[in-house]
């Protein structure tokens, strides 16, 4: 390479570089300078050290416990919606039709729900799920079924589970459709003539080039799930109880509710590195499953 | 087993057709013979894989019969019928070994058990695939898959018939040398019908017994190789098959004279005067063409000369008609000038494109 | 323009692609990248276009080099082997986009279209959309607009690859002429050795990222560098054997001797390999008495295919497979011995490091 070509690069790079700067490594540093530092207001601020922590680290502590406890609700959380909407995404994108008018109806419906902003989908089910005046609410109740969010942990949970579903399942279906459509015919009318069952179909042509992008889709649900906030907010405000306080809820509570800034600013380093690692294992795991197959 | 019969079939993609242009596939009647190997040969859009389609089953025809041993299965899907199919790009799937794609059609036909292993072992055996069992489909090379796509049709006990849709499109054309011997040497030791689409002459008239030529949703002529090179029925089979194809030039016939250009060429054969104003062309190969110095023959201009390695070709023009003729051994055209020389016996005489029927005169054959 | 690369390789992870290609293109001249899949063809013309940068080495164009311009600042057009056109223009402004982009003059780019157009036989066609037209059709509008930019190199990367093999051969001879009428360097890159041939021009012979041969095409066909440059452009494969010189006698792979005549008589005694082309394999013997030259083994037909035309018969000798190409319809069965018949003048005979060591005159090996 020219020298002077790679100068000149540089150059080119440093706006980029001074914007990244401005916008996520002076906050952050303001975030790590907080977490070690204790106040008592007043713009007066005491060296702490990494007390912070060790207190949210050490499950035996008040802060701790607390933090274990948003952080065990967040895995639970996750887990149930990749459990949910990766199996019906697939199962919603293999009945979409494969040509016709109905193709392009079919895909602005569903991404009808992608386009509404967190805390109107919030606001949405907050009131459906109303025992008195929500449909959906006052249709479980006389059905017999008792469901009430604000008062029954299992109801709010179910309510924001169902309500992530109703908004994201389609992001998956669309991902998992586009891989679909990229598989040719020949394949299917081979399969056909192999005597293929519709099941051996999925398991052994739709699944395989469905693959990379089930990969994408997993990735983003987790991610996207993980840091749920406005929806819980909006609904439950992370109630009854603690029962849907996840850590982010958890962490505006410390920051804004309490003022524990120090505490508070320890916890969202915490929190951050939680999701890079897990989003690092989840994409070597996958790339490295990948790579196997070959 | 199977010997296929196509009972007036016909299909059109409008739902009441009534002209002939309204026909993708014109309504046709054929007998092929089980065990043959046919090619079906056309250019895009002659309606080749619409027939392929409509015998493996993929397609239902809108007029007419398809006929299995004399079984009607017209209305049968692909997988009630005894065929398999090779397709243009290799199917193969990629998370299965090569053994376990092989074993694939049997396992869905419930078959297990060693029958299995020992069926799958003779297949890879006969298709040089013993190697690679154990490898996963993915990351082979273009003609090993290709090998396993059929080998996966081969390996069933029940199949009557392989349909190959141009499978050698993505293969090289050293490979293509090997895949094609190795297709013909399997035709002759397993008594299957094959049934081979393709636009490719040499790929057709290699592989098949007979081949069909299709133009327009027609089929124009049925034969051995030999006979389509020979005498084709008609100028396109005439003009497709061959390379460089058939020289085909406006003529006026004369008993067994034949003037092009204010030219007489000399025929073996006697015409009767071709009446109802039909166009009366004469076709030769430019095989039975020959390149000789002026002089010798009818004139011509040579354009240029084309050196294929192991043949010389001329593009010259008679009377201003292009016309294709080989070029002889040791003949080193000098400058424009130049003449052709036609092997008399191989001029055929076409009217309105169809090949005409001239008779033989005592004494004046060639 | 010329175009110069010099000593280039390019390396994708630890792989490499292209290694360490010289060569030299002139300006106003076609070059044919002749290899098969993955030889390094399409590798070596993005590093031509810019597309890639090279590992090391230089490109340079009138001496200048060029190797770190990125690709819109050089004067390049590309056909691909999809039909790439604009689905919503007209022919005529998939031609023209490339001089509005340009920003010439209203006048000036109808004048190039028309020409473009002409040239390529799409006058009737320049108020279509793509999908109105022909695969060949489509080919035809992607290089108009490749031509009409007037770049100075235009890479065609297997641009015949996915028509029907009527409309390549139609192409494929109307090429050379449209080449001709433009000042530009031509670089063509094919799987098929007939269309080196009907291209002319000069051929680089690519196998697993390095360059085997360059020069003018009939020259790399009659006198292949090494044994690779002559598998490469060789269609039928080319015959050949694993020998072993002593004294006045060939041994050849299978234990039989041959005297040491031809081209084998002058070498020193050492281990070669002999290669043949299949029109030089002859299954009938000397013509003449008086040629007691000629050679002959026994083999066993393994596969004839006839095209009617010509007939392809694979032998088996030793462990070899050869074809030999005569012309008209020859039968033999399979598994049937037969002699074969070489010409010891025509035979190419190469080192143990796969070199040309010997080869007949230019003027015999035709």
């Amino acid at each position: 390479m020219d020298k002077p070509v790679n100068q000149r690069a540089w150059l080119l790079v440093l706006p980029v570089l001074l914007i990244v700067a401005f916008s996520a490594i002076v906050p952050l540093m303001t975030v790590v300078n907080y977490s070690v530092q204790d106040t008592f207001g007043n713009n007066q601020f005491f060296w702490n050290g990494i007390g912070w922590y060790q207190e949210l680290l050490d499950p035996s502590t008040d802060l701790g416990g607390r933090f274990l406890d948003a952080l065990w609700r967040n895995l639970l959380f996750s887990a149930l919606i990749l459990a949910i909407e990766v199996p019906l995404g697939i199962a919603v994108a293999l009945s979409m039709p494969r040509d016709g008018w109905r193709v392009a109806a079919t895909l602005v419906v569903m991404a009808l729900p992608l386009l509404i902003p967190w805390n109107v989908v919030g606001t949405i089910w907050q009131i459906f799920a109303r025992e008195d005046i929500g449909l959906l609410g006052w249709a479980v109740n006389r059905l017999g079924i008792p469901y009430n969010y604000t008062a029954d942990p299992l109801s709010a949970w179910v309510t924001i589970v169902a309500m992530d579903v109703w908004h994201w399942t389609s992001l998956v279906a669309l991902l998992c459709y586009a891989g679909l459509r990229s598989i040719p015919d020949a394949f299917y009318q081979a399969a056909r003539i192999d005597g293929a069952s519709r099941w051996a179909i999925f398991r052994n042509i739709q699944l395989p080039k469905m693959h990379r992008v089930l990969l994408i889709a997993v990735l983003l649900r987790f991610m996207d799930s993980f840091m749920i906030y406005t929806e819980p907010f909006v609904v439950t405000g992370g109630g009854p109880g603690n029962s849907t306080t996840f850590v982010s809820i958890d962490l505006v509570k410390l920051a804004l509710g309490q003022f524990d800034l120090g505490k508070a600013a320890a916890l969202s380093i915490v929190y951050n590195l939680i999701i890079l690692a897990v989003c690092w294992v989840f994409y070597t795991v996958m790339t490295r499953m990948d790579a196997q197959r070959d | 087993m199977a010997r296929i019969e196509l009972n007036n079939l016909g299909h059109s993609y409008t739902p009441n057709p009534a002209r002939d242009e309204d026909y993708a596939l014109k309504p046709m009647q054929h007998v092929w013979e089980q065990g043959g190997a046919y090619a079906l040969l056309g250019p895009s859009g002659c309606g080749k894989t619409t027939l392929l389609n409509i015998i493996s089953g993929l397609l239902t025809p809108s007029q007419g019969r398809v006929l299995f041993d004399g079984k009607d299965v017209t209305s049968l899907p692909t997988e009630a019928r005894n065929i398999a199919q090779v397709f243009q790009f290799p199917v193969v799937y990629d998370t299965m070994t090569v053994y376990e794609n092989l074993a694939f059609p049997l396992r869905n036909r419930g078959l297990r058990g060693p029958a299995v292993d020992a069926r799958v072992r003779e297949i890879a055996e006969l298709l040089d695939l013993t190697p690679d069992l154990n490898r996963r489909g993915r990351g082979l090379t273009a003609d090993a898959k290709q090998k396993i796509s059929l080998g996966r049709g081969l390996v069933r006990p029940d199949v009557a018939a392989i349909l190959f849709d141009e499978p050698l499109t993505v293969i090289d054309p050293h490979l293509k040398w090997e895949l094609r011997s190795k297709l013909k040497a399997l035709h002759r030791a397993l008594d299957l019908t094959m049934i081979y689409v393709t636009h490719d002459q040499t790929e057709a008239l290699t592989f098949a017994d007979k081949v069909v030529v299709m133009h327009d949703g027609r089929v124009l002529q049925i034969g051995r190789p030999e006979e389509l090179f020979e005498r084709p029925a008609h100028t396109f089979v005439g003009h497709f098959i061959g390379s460089p194809g058939m020289n085909v030039l406006p003529a006026e016939l004369s008993g067994r004279h034949a003037r092009v250009g204010g030219h007489t060429v000399a025929l073996a054969r006697g015409y009767r005067p071709i009446s109802g104003g039909a166009a009366v062309e004469i076709g030769v190969r430019p095989e039975f063409t020959t390149l000789a110095p002026a002089g010798a023959g009818v004139p011509v201009r040579v354009r240029r000369i084309d050196d294929l390695g192991r043949l010389r070709i001329a593009r010259v023009e008679l009377a201003g008609l292009p016309l294709s003729a080989t070029v002889p051994d040791g003949l080193e055209p000098a400058g424009e000038e130049a003449s052709v020389l036609f092997e008399p016996a191989m001029i055929h005489v076409y009217a309105d494109g169809a090949l005409v029927e001239g008779a033989f005169l005592e004494g004046e054959a060639a | 323009m010329t175009l110069v690369l010099d000593k280039v390789s390019r390396r994708v992870g630890g792989q490499a692609h292209i290694e360490d290609v010289s060569l030299t293109l002139e300006r106003g001249s076609l070059n044919v990248l002749l290899g098969p899949t993955l030889s390094g063809k399409t590798s070596l013309m993005r590093l031509m276009a810019g597309l890639d940068q090279p590992t090391s080495g230089r490109v340079l164009v009138d001496g200048k080099d060029v190797t770190g311009l990125h690709v819109r600042n050089r004067s390049v057009a590309m056909v691909y082997q999809q039909f790439i056109n604009y689905p919503s223009l007209t022919v005529y402004e998939n031609i023209a986009s490339p001089l509005r982009v340009a920003r010439r003059s209203r006048a000036e780019i109808d004048r190039a279209v028309r020409e473009a157009a002409a040239l390529l036989k799409l006058a009737p066609y320049l108020d279509r959309t793509p999908q109105q037209l022909s695969g060949g059709q489509q080919q035809r509008t992607a290089i108009a607009r490749a031509l009409v930019k007037k770049a100075q190199l235009v890479l065609l990367d297997e641009p015949l690859a996915n028509l029907d093999y009527k409309l390549r051969e139609e192409l494929r001879e109307e090429l050379p002429r449209i080449f001709a009428e433009s000042g530009a360097v031509f670089v063509y890159a094919t799987t098929e050795p007939t269309e080196a041939l009907l291209l002319r021009g000069n051929t680089a012979t690519l196998w697993e990222g390095r360059l085997a041969q360059f020069g003018r095409t009939p020259d790399v066909y009659r006198r292949p560098a090494n044994l690779t440059s002559a598998r490469v452009f060789s269609d039928p494969p080319l015959n050949s054997m694993r020998v072993h010189k002593r004294g006045g006698q060939v041994v050849l792979a299978t234990g039989d001797h041959w005297p040491a005549r031809g081209v084998l008589a002058g070498l020193p005694d050492d281990h070669y390999t002999i290669g043949f082309r299949a029109d030089h394999l002859h299954l009938t013997g000397p013509a003449a008495p008086a040629d007691a030259e000629i050679l002959s083994i026994g083999g066993t037909v393994a596969v004839s295919e006839i095209t009617g035309s010509e007939s392809f018969v694979h032998v088996d000798v030793g462990s070899d497979r050869w074809v030999a190409v005569t012309r008209g319809v020859t039968t033999v069965e399979p598994g049937e011995r037969i002699e074969t018949f070489i010409d010891p003048r025509r035979i190419f005979v190469f080192g143990q490091d796969g070199s040309l060591a010997a080869a007949p005159p230019l003027a015999a090996a035709a």
